[in-house]
């Protein structure tokens, strides 16, 4: 039986099909989502989704970071920036991530906050490098 | 009576008038279909987030320190009005309908004694309040004519008011702005952002006991810290879909409303036109006539 995966940005709908499994990646670690998975409310980091039909991967898919529902039937991936791996720009995410890093030796480092989220931004544009560079 | 060369400068004038006025109709009728597909495409994305941010309410209800922005600062007394328009006019009542609810809400919140800030998105909101209520403003955002609003705008906008209530600046925040319904009709709405309004999860749980066994990576407060400012961003983004798209659309009835008109005009100015040449005419006939009866 296989499982509902819809990947959505805030733009648009990616996938939505039925897959046999589906690997996220977790804030604090990988996760597979498959049939009858219990429910469960995920953050995810920046990194790749891989959609697997029988043990192949049929699809991979960058998300910079977001959040995924995963209920036994389907598996919700609301990404705040999601985009097929063999269309990732490797120039623009290595123009992002110096244009980060800039902004990393800037900022204040008594505000961690700040240092936080720039950290969590730096890591999606490098996952994203890597995937891209990868395929 | 106007003169034969005046009336003709004015009908030719009228016809460029409506010339104008029918491009700008195709403009927005194209410009329209594209924002309905946009809005269209992006309600899955605010759609799933309700779903998620109801399941999560659910799970962490009854807990203390809830985050401000589900559950307010618990005071009622500064409220934030955001009233979103568009950048550009000539597209009918639109964006007057934003401005007068949002003078309403002012007027009956001030009557109640609580304090008003604005934050007007479009220039038409701006230049509107800054003549009215300049000392109201806060902040303003401009830039929703764009030919595709950016997610980064809304993002921005969100983490201002964020930012604001944090601050302890604000209690309430509302957006007015105008559904749209159909290319006719665009409703001018207040919706309230903080504190926000969740809808209960229903439907998408078999029973309300499989809220407890729902597992949360990492825990549920983190996750709804991290969900609400989201929501938030989402909510603001959907508004700005809208108010695209009911831009175009009112935008496209006042052209097709102009060019009829025009036309209208052009046609009993040539009426008046024709009628004074033939008078003209046959003014001219009789005072040669009559002067070769003289003869």
């Amino acid at each position: 039986m296989p499982i509902q995966i819809e990947i959505i940005s805030p733009e648009k709908v990616l996938v939505s099909r039925e897959v046999d499994m589906a690997v996220l990646p977790g804030m604090e670690g990988d996760i597979a989502a498959m049939p009858e998975h219990s429910p469960m409310m995920l953050l995810l980091r920046g990194g790749v989704v891989a959609l697997y039909e029988g043990d192949k991967v049929t699809d991979r898919y960058f998300v910079g970071g977001g959040f995924a529902d995963i209920t036994p039937a389907r598996c919700t991936v609301l990404a705040d920036k999601a985009v097929p791996v063999s269309d990732i720009s490797i120039d623009m995410a290595t123009a992002q991530l110096e244009a980060l890093s800039e902004a990393w030796d800037k900022a204040d480092k008594t505000d961690t906050s700040r240092l936080v989220v720039l950290q969590d931004q730096i890591q999606a544009v490098r996952a994203e490098i890597e995937a891209g560079s990868a395929s | 009576m106007a003169s034969l060369k005046e009336l003709r400068a004015r009908i030719g004038s009228i016809k460029s008038t409506r010339k104008i006025t029918s491009a700008m109709k195709m403009v927005a009728a194209a410009k329209l279909r594209r924002a309905q597909a946009s809005a269209e495409a992006a309600r899955p994305y605010a759609a799933a987030m309700r779903r998620m941010l109801g399941e999560l309410a659910g799970a962490t209800k009854g807990e203390d320190g809830a985050p401000l922005l589900l559950a307010g600062t618990g005071q009622d007394k500064v409220h934030l009005l955001v009233p979103m328009t568009s950048d550009r006019g000539l597209c009918g009542g639109f964006n007057s309908n934003v401005h007068r609810l949002t003078v309403q809400t002012i007027r009956r919140l001030q009557s109640e004694g609580k304090t008003v800030r604005l934050l007007p998105v479009g220039r038409r909101a701006l230049n509107f309040f800054t003549r009215d209520h300049a000392d109201l403003i806060v902040d303003h955002v401009i830039g929703t004519s764009a030919k595709e609003i950016p997610f980064s705008v809304a993002s921005d906008l969100g983490d201002k008011i964020n930012a604001l209530l944090e601050a302890g600046e604000i209690d309430v925040c509302t957006l007015v702005f105008n559904k749209f319904r159909n290319a006719m009709t665009q409703v001018p709405t207040c919706q309230q952002l903080v504190p926000m309004v969740v809808e209960e999860a229903s439907g998408t749980l078999e029973a309300s006991n499989d809220v407890a066994q729902y597992e949360f990576e990492p825990d549920e407060a983190t996750l709804l810290a991290m969900l609400l400012p989201r929501n938030l961003q989402v909510q603001i983004y959907a508004s700005l879909l809208e108010t695209v798209a009911g831009e175009n659309g009112a935008r496209m009835t006042a052209m097709d409303n102009a060019t009829r008109n025009a036309g209208r005009t052009i046609d009993s100015l040539t009426q008046v036109y024709n009628r004074t040449r033939q008078t003209n005419i046959t003014n001219e006939l009789i005072e040669i006539i009559s002067g070769a009866q003289a003869v």
